[in-house]
């Protein structure tokens, strides 16, 4: 009986925790972990996956979104990111993690307006299901998860904003993604492997 | 009708410094400000609240936080409303906002163009995800943190044992 109820108990805080997790916990990815590979579809109606991209020496994930002023703050830099990056086999992989209902401007069809208007050179993808996001720990947009490919495994090297300075990009004075690929592109550590970032926290569905 | 252009000088000048005393200030903070708060050792309980006026999930529970204001008015409870927007917009929007929407909490700029330097301050489970709320009263060692939404009833669960 009591061993029941210790058992009911247990079950219950794995419950709830699982519950919380996504609002307000440090789970996910950090520097080192090996991240899942996913199968979302892009704007262009095709599913694509990292192993999309064979050629790639790893990729620029970023949870991102159509409504957030961050996300908007950083578009053309993103856009940047990729024409840099992408040529050197880090292509940027943006994912739209926001539920529609919570945030109409994030539907699968407003992005599609939006990667169209804005000529996007990027996959934009939708994390319809949460379940990319969730697994990766973004809690905000824009949020970045660099990996670097090591065989067939996709290894987290950094997390976290994109530079020091939402705001006025021409002000900036650590490009931290930036700086993170040219270290991989050198063969060197990556010296700042997690940063923080204000941004849009996700429209988890409710 | 033709208005006495004096008497129309004097009363542009009583509008606008009765506009000025009554638009609230919205003073500028940084990354010291935010330890001074985590870490003051007073007996006032400080309701710290990360928002913006894009953010709307932070706009929708701002109520609760001026509801809470309120009810404890006479009591040692301060709520700081810190806004994240972009300081050029200090003016053109948030300043504006507060007047819309009668704001009478406490409102502050986060005068910090490196998120990264700050928001571990406030806690080191903050990802920077708005809205976030930090509470503390530093008589009583009582520290709380959410990142995420509060609702009234939360805030007055946490706030009212500390007003006693």
């Amino acid at each position: 009986m009591i061993q029941k109820s210790i058992q009911t108990i247990l079950a219950l805080c794995v419950l709830l925790n699982i519950a919380a997790a996504p609002a307000n916990s440090p789970t996910g990815y950090v520097p080192d972990d090996q991240a899942i590979d996913f199968k979302l579809k892009n704007t262009d109606g095709k599913m694509i996956s990292l192993a999309s991209y064979p050629k790639a020496k790893g990729a620029i994930v970023v949870f991102t979104c159509n409504h957030c002023p961050f996300s908007q703050a950083y578009e053309q830099r993103i856009i940047e990111l990729h024409k840099q990056f992408a040529p050197k086999g880090y292509p940027v992989i943006a994912i739209n993690p926001n539920d529609k209902t919570r945030s109409p401007e994030d539907s699968y069809e407003n992005m599609v307006i939006r990667a169209r208007e804005k000529k996007y050179p990027f996959a934009y993808l939708y994390d319809e299901s949460q379940e990319i996001a969730k697994t990766y720990g973004a809690t905000r947009t824009p949020h970045v998860y660099l990996l670097q490919k090591k065989g067939n495994q996709f290894i987290v090297v950094y997390t976290g904003a994109i530079d020091d300075n939402s705001e006025e990009p021409e002000a900036v004075t650590e490009k931290f993604v930036s700086n993170a690929i040219q270290q991989l592109l050198a063969s060197k550590p990556v010296t700042k492997a997690t940063t923080k970032a204000i941004g849009c926290s996700i429209k988890w569905r409710k | 009708m033709k208005m006495n252009p004096k008497l129309f000088f004097l009363m542009l000048i009583v509008a606008f410094a009765y506009h000025q005393t009554h638009a609230q200030k919205v003073g500028l903070v940084n990354k010291e400000w935010i330890d001074a708060m985590s870490q003051n050792a007073s007996d006032t309980t400080y309701i710290i609240n990360f928002w913006a006026t894009w953010c709307k999930p932070c706009v929708e529970e701002l109520p609760a936080f001026e509801t809470i204001q309120k009810k404890y008015k006479d009591e040692k409870v301060k709520v700081v409303l810190v806004s994240c927007d972009f300081k050029k917009q200090l003016d053109s929007r948030v300043v504006p906002f507060i007047k819309t929407n009668g704001l009478k909490s406490e409102v502050v700029l986060m005068n910090e163009t490196d998120p990264n330097s700050w928001i571990d301050r406030v806690d080191s489970r903050f990802s920077g995800a708005i809205p976030a709320t930090l509470i503390v009263n530093g008589s009583k060692q009582f520290r709380f943190f959410k990142e995420g939404e509060l609702t009234l009833t939360e805030l007055d669960t946490i706030v009212s044992p500390l007003t006693k």
